[in-house]
């Protein structure tokens, strides 16, 4: 199955009007040498229907949570429910099929929905710009640390421990080409053990961190200013609805994985990358900004906005080379959140926190199930139990559970357990019943 | 051209309803509606203060917004009528490929087998999903012409980056991580290429362009030394021409232990004629939203995964799927997690865009070689069709075959009529289309790039040439208050940069 619409006989057609005999003819520029005898080497075209066959195959390959796996897994990939209006609206092919929007006059939706989306993230936050959006949440962290550099001259940059350990290793990753100089921060007791003196370019925290506890953000916006450094937060969009916002406590630059408003897990993407920053840096902001205007007749509209900050026009110069971001996933992140409203954004984050405290509490009357820190949580808690934590999670699928994430070894292992306000009661208990089993 | 059937890729019918502007969400709000509602649980109802210390407890919800579920469908469903989309017409825009999504890739990827799985589940529940995954790299790896791939970057300028490390990891390994700071890059390139060298830690030498518009190859030798650690080129290049002399190219850099990056954005001219590793590239990147069909979303998400030739596999990101000798009951392929040996590292949270990858393998699977080769074929006959017909109207500066897309210039037209490329843009919206790239590659002055892609038929080839024939004929003066159909007129950029209000919140009272 193809789809390309030509004839043959309006092929014939288009050539002889450029007095040509074979669309061959057209690659001419294109060495002998190098010209491909047959052609792709690939299957021949499948009908839509046998393509379907083969992504049943390997549907039913997998196995995703739900009735059959109930998921306690967390780690920065979060089984929450998705209302019907994110699929009905998100995916509107309009939305879909766009291009970014560079001709802002036939693209006023896509750029009202991110300048709302903007919006929100600010909201959330407690900041005052937020861009369209990045890649996903270690992107995000990348950018935020190249902003922190810039902003200060400094190499240096501290990143605790409770930061999510794929992204502290993106940064490790693409700190090869910036020469940037990462210094890991251990945990005490699942909290930030800061230095007390040092020059960073920025402390990094997460908050709620990897295994879940609520850190000390104010403290650490305070020692960062003593410092002179940025203090840069990666924030859980859904803690929002509980927690003080990272801005409120002195957060210059917030990041975070916007997963759990509208993205499903699909095996960890398309997710998207949340990126707010306070204005006196706007002039280093990452990617795409949206910001309203007038059109000639005086109306409201909205444009990609402090365009000069962009690689296409600065190219060597520019502070990151984003180009194009997820903006289809902000698009379902604002309509998801939306449709929660502030009284349901609260409510979630309430819903999580209840089923996090029931189930933590009754997993550690578990014999031989420990805490790994005593510091609050909300959605999200470690424990320690007498059988490897990898071994638990084998058990548990047996038994129908996603049990949760094993830890690595930098956290002395452990188990990364996280209840959403998709988990009743019933589930909770169950789940509780088979640990019991499988910690023997 | 007999065309004797309407155009299926043009616009104006589209219904519009009014110009008065969408209320924000914010306006739409009502104090206390919400249209949140939350499964029964059972789970015991603690209060917030039972449950979060009192210094962590916000004092007040955070505002969002509070609307009906209809007045938010309403919202969302108006928005999306206030733009322009493949799906409802033609959209020629120059370096993106926009060709028509086909449906079957959004059906394809929407199972709960493959969305409803956890990115930590133990690799024995997601051996579907290494599979397809291999699947797809072994197919990119045949279309390119290379060894082995990662599918972990999101989008092309995240590939090109991650090439960049894998380059620096090459040199390095070879002792001469030091020496070689140099990356060239033609002038026609793209604004990614120089972004991403910087952030590479390499600097970047340009190599202008021949008369011809392609690497000028005694400027080229000129600015090789044992310092360069590489180039990146795109073949065909920004202006639409094939590197003829790529492989002349390729051995000079060699020559002197550089590395070939192929970014991959014009990938769609070459499928099933030649490919990159034929060519003598080292490292390539693909847009598979651009190529492969993964429908752009407004401006993502993409991907951008990076191929290799042997002897830069050890160093691709990790960690990807592997095939082992036999599956655990003995029956069957088995796939598992690894790093390869010299590995730069993690490049995504997760596996990349995992979604958008499937999609793009759904797509090539209907296609199959023989249709990859009819895209290349009938991407390159369009924009060839085209240049055809504008010539004489609009300059051409390289008027020769072009592949997949030509680049042409107002250039004429502004010193005759004061009539821009930004104009014609704009007119263009007017007559239906979305409007080419502008003022893009920066070689051309008053540049316009018209990609028209392979699934553009030739009655909307014809009304869209018809209409830049149309809107040449006008002046600079006409032009200024196009486009009029759109939702909005002609944008001020100047006064939302001037006075940025980058939020709701941000709007002066």
């Amino acid at each position: 199955m193809h789809f390309v619409p030509h004839t043959d006989a309006e092929v014939a057609e288009m050539l002889a009007s450029m007095g040509l005999s074979s669309v061959d003819e057209l690659f001419a520029a294109v060495p002998a040498a190098l010209r491909l005898a047959g052609g792709v080497d690939l299957a021949p075209g499948l009908a839509e229907a046998d393509v379907a066959g083969r992504f049943d195959a390997y549907a039913a390959a997998n196995r995703p949570v739900g009735r059959g796996l109930v998921c306690f897994a967390g780690a920065g990939a979060y089984d929450h429910d998705i209302p019907s209006v994110v699929h009905a609206l998100a995916f509107r092919s309009e939305f879909v099929t766009a291009y970014t929007p560079y001709q802002p006059e036939v693209a006023q939706g896509v750029l009202q929905a991110l300048f709302e989306y903007q919006t929100l993230v600010c909201r959330l936050f407690g900041l005052d710009v937020a861009n369209a959006s990045l890649y996903d949440g270690a992107s995000a962290l990348v950018e935020a640390v190249n902003l922190a550099v810039a902003a200060t001259g400094r190499q240096e940059v501290w990143v605790s421990r409770g930061v999510h350990p794929h992204w502290r290793q993106v940064v490790a990753t693409l700190a090869a080409g910036t020469g940037h100089r990462v210094v890991d921060v251990a945990l005490d007791d699942g909290l930030t053990a800061w230095p007390a003196a040092g020059s960073p370019a920025a402390l990094v925290v997460q908050s709620p961190n990897y295994l879940g506890c609520i850190e000390g953000v104010g403290a650490a916006g305070e020692l960062a200013r003593s410092l002179g450094a940025l203090l840069v937060v990666a924030a859980d969009p859904v803690s929002a609805g509980l927690l003080r916002s990272p801005g409120s406590l002195g957060a210059d630059v917030v990041v975070g994985e916007g997963q759990p408003f509208g993205a499903p897990l699909s095996l960890g993407g398309p997710y998207l990358g949340l990126f707010a920053c306070r204005r006196e840096h706007v002039r280093r902001l990452p990617g795409r900004l949206v910001g309203e205007t007038l059109d000639t007749e005086g109306r409201r509209a909205y444009v990609t906005t402090l365009r000069t900050r962009e690689q296409d026009i600065r190219r060597e110069k520019a502070s990151s080379n984003v180009c194009t971001n997820q903006t289809l996933m902000a698009v379902a992140f604002l309509v998801h959140l939306a449709w929660l409203g502030t009284a349901g954004l609260r409510e979630l984050a309430l819903r999580c926190a209840r089923g996090t405290r029931y189930c933590r509490e009754a997993l550690l009357a578990v014999e031989g199930v420990e805490p790994l820190s005593g510091a609050p949580v909300l959605r999200e808690f470690a424990v320690r139990t007498p059988v490897a934590a990898g071994v638990v999670v084998d058990r548990m699928v047996e038994a129908g559970f996603l049990a949760g994430v094993a830890l690595g070894e930098e956290y002395g292992g452990g188990l990364l357990i996280a209840v959403t306000e998709k988990r009743t009661r019933a589930e909770i208990d169950a789940f509780v019943t088979a640990f019991e089993k499988a910690v023997r | 051209m007999s065309t004797g059937s309407a155009p299926g890729g043009r616009a104006t019918s589209a219904p519009l309803m009014g110009r008065d502007p969408e209320p924000t969400l914010f306006e739409l709000s009502s104090p206390g509606r919400t249209a949140a509602n939350f499964r029964a649980t059972g789970v015991p109802e603690w209060s917030a203060e039972e449950l979060v210390p009192a210094g962590a407890l916000r004092d007040e919800p955070t505002p969002v917004a509070e609307v009906s579920e209809r007045d938010l469908v309403a919202h969302m469903t108006r928005l999306s009528h206030r733009q322009f989309s493949v799906d409802l017409g033609a959209y020629p825009l120059g370096s993106c490929t926009m060709k028509y999504n086909p449906k079957l890739c959004d059906d394809a990827v929407a199972r709960a087998g493959l969305a409803d799985v956890h990115p930590a589940s133990p690799p024995a529940l997601t051996q579907g999903w290494m599979a397809l995954l291999a699947d797809l790299e072994d197919a990119l790896c045949r279309i390119t012409g290379m060894a082995a791939a990662t599918l972990q970057p999101p989008a092309g300028a995240a590939g090109e980056l991650t090439g960049l490390l894998l380059m620096r990891a090459f040199h390095g390994a070879g002792g001469q991580g030091g020496r070689r700071r140099r990356v060239l890059i033609p002038d026609s390139a793209h604004g990614t290429n120089p972004a991403s060298v910087t952030l590479g830690g390499y600097e970047v030498t340009q190599v202008p362009s021949d008369a011809r518009g392609c690497v000028d190859l005694d400027a080229l030798a000129a600015r090789l030394d044992d310092d360069v650690a590489g180039i990146m080129l795109t073949n065909p290049n920004t202006l639409g021409l094939f590197e003829e002399d790529i492989v002349a190219i390729a051995g000079a850099v060699h020559e002197v232990g550089g590395l070939l990056y192929y970014d991959g954005a014009n990938l769609n001219a070459i499928l099933g004629v030649t490919r990159p590793g034929d060519m003598g590239f080292d490292i390539v990147h693909m847009n598979l939203h651009k190529t492969f069909a993964v429908p752009h979303g407004g401006g993502g998400p993409g991907a951008g995964p990076v191929a290799v030739t042997d002897r830069l596999a050890p160093y691709l990101p990790g960690p990807r799927p592997v095939r082992t000798a036999e599956g655990p009951s003995g029956g069957g392929d088995a796939y598992e997690w690894a790093y390869p040996e010299h590995s730069i590292g993690r490049a995504h949270s997760w596996h990349g865009n995992a979604l958008a990858l499937a999609r793009a393998w759904s797509y090539i699977l209907a296609n199959g070689g023989d249709g990859l080769a009819r895209v290349s074929q009938a991407a390159v006959l369009n924009a060839n069709w085209l240049r055809h017909r504008l010539r004489g109207t609009y300059d051409i500066p390289y008027d020769r075959p072009c592949m997949h897309e030509l680049v042409a210039s107002a250039t004429n037209l502004k010193r005759a009529r004061g009539l821009r490329a930004l104009d014609v843009a704009k007119r263009m919206l007017e007559e239906g289309f979305h409007a080419p790239t502008t003022y893009f590659p920066l070689v051309v002055e008053e540049a316009l790039m018209i990609e028209p892609t392979e699934t553009e038929s030739p009655q909307t080839l014809a009304a869209m040439a018809d209409a830049l024939i149309r809107i040449a004929a006008g002046t600079g003066d006409d032009a200024h208050a196009a486009p009029r159909t759109s939702p909005v007129g002609r944008v001020d950029e100047a006064r939302a940069a001037r006075q940025l209000i980058p939020t709701w919140d941000a709007r002066p009272t």
